[in-house]
């Protein structure tokens, strides 16, 4: 009698939780979901900057389920947690693509972290959108880059403190934190300045460790470079938590942008939250995208992330315009393949879409990079950029660098028949091998 | 009386109509106008060279704000108006007169644009037409940018307003621009020799750049003497890098003394290898931020002394979370080190992400006070008043901290339980109690260091992890349990690694400290100053 009863019991409950799961979502149930996998770190030193990224894919992803889903099906997002931990960010990878079957992976934020899942993606033939501008020097089947290369953001904001309207620029310091992407992009920039003519005199490299804080005698440095008679620039790819210190030292010794700009490639609105920018006001920095931006397209999205994360005060910067423009081009990409098969989805990217927040149009080209404008913005009081300067069409990423020597020959591209990211033009072979 | 009143109204208006400004007023109103057309930046410049060009004093308002990024355009009807941001919208003012107009909301105003540029040629054409201005030192701020940006038209207002001049040290700067002016004009070689030594007396970073620019630009007498003047500056601002070097290292050593001190307490005196210091300097400085939020929506008016207001509530709360850890986790492993270490390495991620979610992970924005920010001259060594400011405070601390430890009853107890515990528990002493009290102690001077911290560095939860490793090396550097050896410790490594930096790199500065630090541990295992105490005999 009472096994009866306990048996009754389990069955009773059982009952309830499958009548439980069945109303609370049906249609998963009948039709299954397609899950996103989101692999941006949410503890750790780089959760400052990868946090916000997590958010936008989240309220992309509502989004796309409020039009309806995809291809019939809902979406899914599988959130992990990567730490800030470069060898972790492949477990994680691992983790998603093997137990839950994600359909794509949004998400990394340095360069060693891709470095750390490329192997991962390429083994289990999964998809990785990439949001942040990098270095180049790469280009892989299973990732797509929807952040800048440096012909996408480096080189137009050289071009443009070179220019009568950037202040005719003569004398360089490249000041970086010590790490893959600006060391690669000092290169590039170094030998791209070298072709214009600059004197190696006149150009200052210098790097810091990360996380840096005390900046007294870099921005003397700067200072007593700067006072050669020349007319002085400063082209920061300082990295992260180093640039609310090294920006306060600047404001407080009175480097004024008038005199000594400072075009900064990785310091964006999220950046500026943390900082009273009346002393900096002026000072430089290039994106693809910034606030600003008044497009019909960029006010709707703003106006959903601050809905979304129910805060008016939140930021908006490039990384998270590059995941919108990643995430529709999936969506679009997806739908022409009428499948979720990263196989089949990777050869149905190419060529793809779809508006950005600038008013224009991105597309992703053959070498899994996309077409961007590229903007120049000043730092105004209020924290925002001020676009000073726009390049008049849209910019094609170039992964290969044709400043170095390494990697001028090489071209990339995914579609058959010649299906190779690093083919050597000069020897007609599959298989270069760049800088770094 | 009427009468009078007729008259008075006549006079009036004959006065108004004899006022020149009026038509020059029509004039500024007709090319400030232009503003509207204005496309990009170079027909916006060209506008300010029109205004400037008119050399009426009264352009300098409607220049200043176009400078300031406040110069508008009213969509609707294409006027121009200097716009002060108020509540939602925008109050507009006339751009000459400065009378109010009515508010307009951001939407049917467009700013115009500047650029850096742009900036430049207001800044510059702005010295010149504040040459005269009634405050000297807006005339100060005038002669300085037209020193920096020396133009051969200049010299004759510059006459005009050196015969004029009677404050001395504004009509020094008058005739240094003046030379500096000479030298890029087509003067005699006498006149620009003067010039020369003029400019080569300022002995500064701008005079170099002057001189530079001249010695590539002329030949014979001139060049040589140019030549000999840069010689001269560079051989003295030789000596003042020097003297700048030092500066930065004391500095730096007061940034590594304040995150240090706490520990020298905590792991220093009793003996805790406490990983979870940084974050109670995090705290500190999250609690600075809460203290301004509501300082500036509640009482703007106290913005200045919210450093002040927020020191004892930094000490209170981390002193209050440091009392918690003590009594909750680390009086369980006393003489343990590795799982003291594991655990308060495991409390420190726990704040970390307890502060990560309550505050979000970007940076807070804590903001300097106005005596903390700008910098001032002594000679040619710029030092900045927060730097200054933390100095004073750290050995401020310091000091408070040596007198508790050394005059106070309690200080007394502490060094009794570090030196010899059953002794002192057998004279009464709750040793437990003084356990939790030294800890909290120490947890709390790391919370003010935090307040201090928050004025050059990020506040964000990871605050913390750039100061734990410091701190560590500056307490055993220093010697282990002893408060001089830590200050010793901390002016020292600052020193050095900032006369490293300059020859080494940041990068390869800090590595050369470690490994000096590590030979000379090797040498001295107690630090500059060995002390006995529990942490020695443990």
């Amino acid at each position: 009698m009472r096994g009866n009863f306990s048996t009754i019991t389990k069955m009773f409950s059982a009952g309830v939780v499958a009548a439980g799961l069945s109303m609370s979502a049906p249609a998963k149930a009948a039709e299954g979901t397609i899950k996103v996998g989101i692999l941006h770190s949410l503890s750790g030193t780089m959760a400052i900057s990868e946090t916000t990224l997590k958010d936008v894919m989240l309220m992309l992803i509502d989004e796309q389920n409020a039009k309806g889903g995809l291809l019939g099906k809902k979406l899914e997002a599988v959130v992990v947690d990567p730490a800030s931990n470069w060898p972790l960010f492949a477990e994680k990878a691992r983790e998603l693509i093997s137990k839950d079957k994600v359909a794509a992976v949004f998400g990394c934020w340095t360069s060693v972290s891709r470095k750390s899942v490329l192997p991962v993606f390429s083994e289990l033939d999964n998809i990785l959108f990439y949001p942040v501008q990098y270095e180049g020097e790469e280009s892989e089947r299973n990732v797509f880059y929807t952040g800048a290369a440096p012909n996408q953001q480096a080189i137009p904001a050289v071009d443009y403190l070179m220019s009568a309207d950037g202040g005719s620029v003569k004398r360089w310091v490249l000041e970086g934190t010590d790490y893959v992407y600006p060391r690669t992009t000092n290169k590039i920039l170094e030998a791209y300045l070298k072709s214009k003519g600059v004197p190696a005199e006149d150009i200052m490299v210098n790097y810091t460790p990360f996380g840096f804080s005390d900046w007294q005698t870099e921005v003397s440095a700067i200072k007593k470079f700067g006072s050669a008679g020349k007319k002085t620039a400063v082209v920061s790819t300082v990295n992260g938590d180093a640039n609310v210190p090294f920006y306060k030292e600047l404001g407080n010794q009175g480097i004024k942008a008038e005199d000594i700009p400072v075009m900064a490639f990785s310091v964006g609105e999220e950046e500026l939250a943390g900082l009273d920018t009346g002393p900096l006001v002026g000072h430089l920095a290039a994106w693809n995208y910034f606030e600003s931006v008044d497009t019909p397209e960029n006010k709707k999205f703003i106006d959903d992330w601050h809905k979304f994360i129910k805060n008016d005060k939140r930021t908006t910067n490039d990384p998270m315009e590059a995941h919108y423009i990643g995430f529709n081009m999936w969506v679009k990409a997806v739908e022409k393949a009428g499948t979720t098969d990263p196989d089949k989805v990777i050869d149905a990217m190419v060529g793809v879409s779809v508006p950005n927040l600038t008013g224009g149009y991105s597309t992703m080209m053959p070498n899994h990079h996309i077409t961007k404008p590229v903007l120049i913005g000043e730092i105004q009081a209020d924290g925002q950029f001020e676009t000073v300067s726009q390049t008049p069409g849209l910019v094609m990423g170039d992964e290969w660098s044709n400043y170095l020597p390494d990697s001028k020959n090489l071209i990339s591209d995914w579609r058959a028949p010649l299906s190779c990211g690093n083919f050597n033009v000069a020897t007609g072979k599959c298989g270069g091998k760049g800088t770094n | 009386m009427i009468l009078l009143r007729v008259i008075g109204m006549m006079l009036l208006l004959t006065m108004a109509s004899l006022l020149p400004s009026s038509a020059a007023e029509s004039d500024l109103r007709a090319t400030i106008a232009k503003f509207a057309t204005a496309t990009n930046f170079s027909a916006t410049e060209a506008v300010v060279r029109e205004l400037a060009a008119s050399g009426d004093p009264a352009v300098e308002k409607p220049l200043a704000a176009l400078a300031g990024g406040n110069l508008y355009i009213r969509k609707a009807d294409s006027q121009i108006f200097v716009g002060k941001e108020s509540g939602d919208g925008i109050q507009l003012l006339d751009p000459l007169s400065g009378d109010k107009a009515a508010a307009a909301a951001k939407a049917d105003l467009s700013k115009i644009k500047v650029n850096n540029g742009l900036r430049r040629t207001i800044r510059d054409v702005l010295g010149t037409l504040t040459l005269r201005a009634k405050d000297p030192a807006v005339r100060l701020a005038a002669a300085a940018t037209m020193f920096k940006a020396p133009d051969a038209a200049n010299i004759e207002p510059l006459d005009a307003a050196i015969a004029g001049e009677t404050v001395p040290s504004v009509k020094a700067l008058f005739d240094q621009a003046r030379a500096a002016s000479i030298l890029v004009s087509d003067k005699p070689e006498a006149d620009k020799l003067d010039a020369i030594s003029a400019i080569a007396a300022r002995g500064d970073r701008d005079a170099l750049s002057l001189l530079t620019l001249t010695e590539a630009a002329s030949q014979g007498a001139v060049k040589d003497a140019a030549a000999a003047a840069i010689g001269h500056i560079n051989s003295t601002l030789a000596l003042w890098d020097a003297g700048q070097n030092i500066w930065y290292g004391i500095s730096l050593g007061s940034v590594l003394l304040l995150a240090a001190i706490g520990l020298a307490i905590t792991f220093g005196v009793m003996g805790v290898i406490n990983m979870a210091h940084g974050e109670m300097v995090m705290l500190g400085a999250y609690t600075t931020f809460v203290v301004q939020q509501v300082i500036r929506t509640s009482f703007p008016g106290l913005f200045d002394w919210s450093l002040v207001i927020a020191l004892p509530l930094a000490f209170l709360v981390s002193a209050l979370v440091g009392l918690a850890i003590e009594r909750g986790v680390i009086r369980f492993l006393y003489g343990r080190p590795l799982e003291t270490l594991l655990a308060t390495w495991g409390i420190s991620l726990i704040l970390q992400q307890a502060v990560r979610t309550i505050f979000g992970p970007t940076n807070q924005e804590v903001g300097n006070p106005s005596w903390m920010s700008g910098s001032f001259d002594i000679g040619q060594l710029a030092i900045t008043w927060n730097r200054l400011w933390i100095l004073v405070f750290a050995l401020l601390v310091l000091a408070v901290l040596l007198y508790v430890m050394k005059w106070t009853r309690w200080g007394l107890q502490m060094r009794a339980v570090t030196a010899n515990r059953r002794m002192a528990a057998s004279m009464g002493i709750r040793t437990p109690w003084v356990d939790a009290l030294t800890f909290a102690l120490g947890s709390g001077i790391a919370g003010i260091a935090g307040v201090a911290l928050s004025q050059i560095d990020n506040v964000s939860p990871n605050l913390g992890r750039g100061y734990i490793i410091d701190s560590f090396m500056v307490v055993v550097f220093g010697g282990v349990g002893n408060l001089w050896g830590t200050l010793v410790g901390a002016f020292s490594l600052g020193i050095v690694n900032k006369f490293l930096e300059p020859y080494a790199g940041a990068v390869l500065g800090k590595i050369v400290v470690l490994v000096l630090i590590i030979l000379f541990i090797q040498k001295r295992p107690r630090g500059l100053f060995a002390l006995k105490g529990r942490a020695v005999e443990a």
